[in-house]
């Protein structure tokens, strides 16, 4: 095709689709020449969900079992199920429901939460910008980046600050950002003095337009040490090179185990320990997380006393993604030459070591007094009876992890939750859903509002009009007991 | 969440088709590419639960047949077309040929109906329904056991889904297809129709029929009304460099009545050489009826009171 139409692959319809349209199905477009996924809900879905309240019940079986209408086993979430702000009242939906012949209550509620944000883990070693960076998103302030955990970049987002100490535009930006990472959506965002990355949650990252693909498996010392055996009578020496600490084999300790005589090889950067180096590059998005493209920028002359011609070389990335290799001329000069064959498999297994590179979006919040009173009288009861693991907290179905101390701060994937779980009020501040599940007998003891309690059955009926949902597998069952949580 | 269908019994599963219960838990949406249905059946339950096991196993393989014969389906129907191997492609071919001496029609104008057909055949051979239909984004197939009855609501606008008029299918009748086509809806047209609703005994005939009325109602170069050849929008559509409507100023109510008319003769046409049942022609506000069903159509907002929003 000569014009700029780009094919899709979705299907095997396989479209040709021209800029600014979509392919026959209407829910994947030529944005930019780029092939993107469109809103899903075409007009006949429209049209079928517009009577909706999106309460979505979360069946329990793995998959739709042919079965119609059956109740058995199901849980509501609080996905727009409404909220009790900005006056208090009682949460929207108390729901009772028998577990093993004990009488269960789950409150379910749609929180407002300013105090929020979202912690993003990128799997990525190329070098996103310094630590405390600003992070912005359609230019206002929206994070910031925090301290790098083993292979991952770590970013801050969110929180009361930018939310509602900023500028209106700086709490609406925010605000949108935190939404669509929570729904599964895919955000740009810029470093100050750093990269542009696209984040979307189950996704790789995207660092200046390249699509990251792999985790490194070690640090370049580390590799050299995983696969120092490999290389051993294949190659003379291995330079690993990593933006953190670049290995050289023929100095390493596992070379010399090895017996690998010296090679005069000379490294720039800062020496660590024997075959250890500190910063041979300024941090960048190419090789190994460094800014190099060409491998020998960071080599100086090799010493005429030990190396020799045809001395043969390997250069290596720690994810195996840049690879180059060279043999000594007889001026001792490196030239490139093609990988010999017994060096691609070691090549490939550290590529196949390296784990697929993912952006995760933890939601992060705190559940305030007002929306503890949705639940109960009392709202510290409902504090202490979570932190006694006598009440489970879920959002949108998916576990949480409340963090120790005092009040209900929360973490969850939001890759476990339904789609588009999440919304937002214009204050700005973002809306979750948060259910409490307890024994009935519990509930009324912490000063629940007994009187609201309402039976499964009663918002079970198809005139209510929600969406029914299969739970994920992998989700521990919202209304198992913690005791005796079988694996499913 | 969508259900992906895994059945192990298959190798080289189709891994992209969604089914799942609607809201109500009466409705299933099977989901591939771009088919998208809507699946009721009526019965005693094991018999509806057989139904809808019948249409979701049916329905993984549909669009991987279509397009293994795609680039047949996507010629040009002549008398001497070849016939393609698929059931569902077959039922295509079979639904345009009857137009293929004297119009331009490819088997993709009857592609929803057949779909929507080869399903709901599935369904009932697999179980024993009093009622069942499969909407295939308004072509829709229907089952009817005697004494049994379907009233089918009408959308002029499929933009903005407002009922226009309803029609009641009794068992007693033919009628088991029912389609419309015009230039809003999804696919390319080349009228200036708004909708064309077509009753015929099957639902890729009504498909096809629909089609060939929607592109007779016209009125070849008039000025405020936008054409754009097919393979500039979509470079792979079937319509080639034919020039499909895009947009459509306001029109005089004569030369609404001149197009309606137009539609009207293909129609009745039609319907006399056995095509058709009936068909309504929708054209902005104006709508003109067709054939035996006339009694059962109902048009419910009188044309006075609709107002005409151009994007």
């Amino acid at each position: 095709m000569a014009d700029d139409a780009i094919r899709c692959d979705a299907c095997p319809v396989l479209c040709y689709i021209k800029p600014g349209r979509t392919g026959s199905c209407d829910r994947y477009g030529n944005h930019e020449g780029k092939l993107v996924r469109l809103d899903p809900h075409v007009v006949l879905d429209r049209a079928v969900e517009r009577g909706d309240s999106v309460v979505p019940f979360l069946e329990r079986a793995g998959e739709w079992d042919g079965g119609l209408g059956s109740h058995a086993d199901t849980f509501v979430t609080a996905i727009g199920a409404g909220t009790t702000y900005p006056d208090y009242k009682p949460a929207p939906f108390i729901i009772s429901s028998q577990v093993e012949d004990v009488d269960m209550v789950t409150v379910v509620t749609e929180g407002i939460f300013s105090y929020c944000g979202v912690k993003v883990k990128i799997d990525t070693d190329r070098n996103l910008g310094a630590e405390c960076s600003t992070v912005r998103s359609l230019g206002e302030a929206i994070g910031h980046i925090t301290t790098s955990e083993y292979g991952s970049q770590m970013l801050s987002l969110g929180g009361v600050r930018h939310l509602t100490g900023g500028s209106r535009q700086e709490g609406t930006s925010t605000c949108d950002a935190l939404l669509h990472l929570c729904n599964g959506d895919a955000v740009e965002l810029k470093i100050d003095d750093g990269a542009k990355v696209v984040v979307q949650a189950g996704q790789p990252p995207v660092v200046d337009g390249s699509q990251e693909e792999r985790m490194r498996v070690g640090c370049g010392s580390a590799t050299i040490g995983m696969f120092a055996k490999q290389w051993f009578g294949k190659v003379d020496d291995v330079v690993v090179v990593d933006d953190h600490i670049t290995g050289v084999l023929s100095e390493h300790q596992a070379g010399k185990l090895l017996g690998i005589p010296e090679t005069g090889i000379k490294l720039k950067g800062r020496r660590s320990t024997p075959g250890r180096y500190f910063q041979v590059a300024e941090s960048g998005t190419s090789w190994g997380g460094t800014d190099i493209d060409n491998p020998l920028a960071i080599l100086g002359k090799f010493n005429a006393k030990k190396a020799w011609p045809g001395l043969r070389l390997l250069m290596v990335s720690t994810t195996g993604e840049h690879q180059a290799y060279f043999e000594l001329d007889e001026d001792l000069k490196p030239r490139e030459k093609d990988l010999p064959a017994s060096l691609r498999k070691s090549v490939a297994l550290i590529k196949e070591n390296c784990e697929p590179a993912l952006c995760t979006v933890l939601f992060m919040g705190g559940a305030g007094g007002s929306l503890r009173a949705g639940v109960t009288e009392n709202p510290v009861k409902l504090t202490h009876s979570v932190r006694d693991a006598l009440t489970r907290v879920t959002c949108g179905g998916a576990p949480v992890y409340v963090w120790p101390g005092g009040g209900i701060t929360f973490m969850a994937d939001v890759a476990r939750m339904p789609r588009n779980a999440f919304g937002y009020v214009p204050t700005p501040a973002l809306v979750a859903p948060i259910e409490f599940t307890l024994k009935l007998a519990d509930y009324a003891a912490l000063g629940g509002y007994i009187e609201n309690v309402r039976p499964l059955s009663s918002i079970a009926s198809p005139e209510e009009g929600r969406k029914r949902m299969t739970a994920r597998p992998d989700n521990p069952w919202p209304l198992q007991s913690s005791t005796k949580a079988k694996k499913r | 969440m969508a259900t992906t269908v895994v059945d192990k019994g298959e190798e080289a599963m189709n891994t992209r088709a969604q089914i799942r219960l609607l809201p109500g838990g009466h409705r299933l949406h099977l989901h591939d590419g771009p088919i998208d249905l809507i699946v009721e059946a009526f019965g005693t339950p094991h018999e509806v639960s057989a139904a809808c096991r019948a249409a979701s196993a049916r329905f993984v393989s549909v669009l991987d047949e279509l397009c293994s014969e795609l680039a047949l389906l996507r010629q040009p129907c002549s008398e001497e077309s070849p016939w393609p191997q698929g059931a569902v492609a077959r039922r295509m071919m079979a639904a345009v040929k009857p137009y293929a001496p004297e119009f331009f029609i490819t088997p993709m104008a009857a592609v929803a109906g057949a779909v929507a057909e080869e399903i709901l055949a599935a369904m009932i051979s697999g179980a024993d329904l009093t009622r069942a239909y499969v909407n295939n984004g308004g072509d829709i197939a229907l089952h009817l056991s005697a004494g049994e009855l379907f009233v089918v609501g009408m959308v002029e606008r499929p933009d903005r889904p407002s009922l226009m008029g309803t029609t009641m299918l009794h068992a007693s009748e033919p009628t088991r297809g029912v389609a419309t086509s015009g230039w809003r809806g999804r696919s390319f047209s080349l009228g200036i129709a708004d909708a064309v609703t077509v009753l015929a005994d099957r639902a890729a005939a009504a498909d096809a029929a629909a089609t060939i009325i929607a592109n007779a109602i016209d009125l070849p170069g008039h000025p405020t009304i936008v054409r754009i050849a097919a393979r500039e929008l979509q470079p792979d559509s079937d319509l080639g460099d034919r020039l499909v409507t895009q947009a459509v100023g306001d029109l005089t109510a004569r030369e609404v009545d001149q197009a309606l008319t137009c539609g009207a003769h293909a129609a009745d046409r039609l319907l006399r050489s056995g095509l058709i049942r009936s068909a309504a022609l929708s054209l902005q506000g104006e709508t003109r009826i067709v054939g035996s069903a006339r009694e059962h159509m109902t048009i419910t907002t009188p044309p006075t009171e609709r107002i005409l929003v151009h994007a």
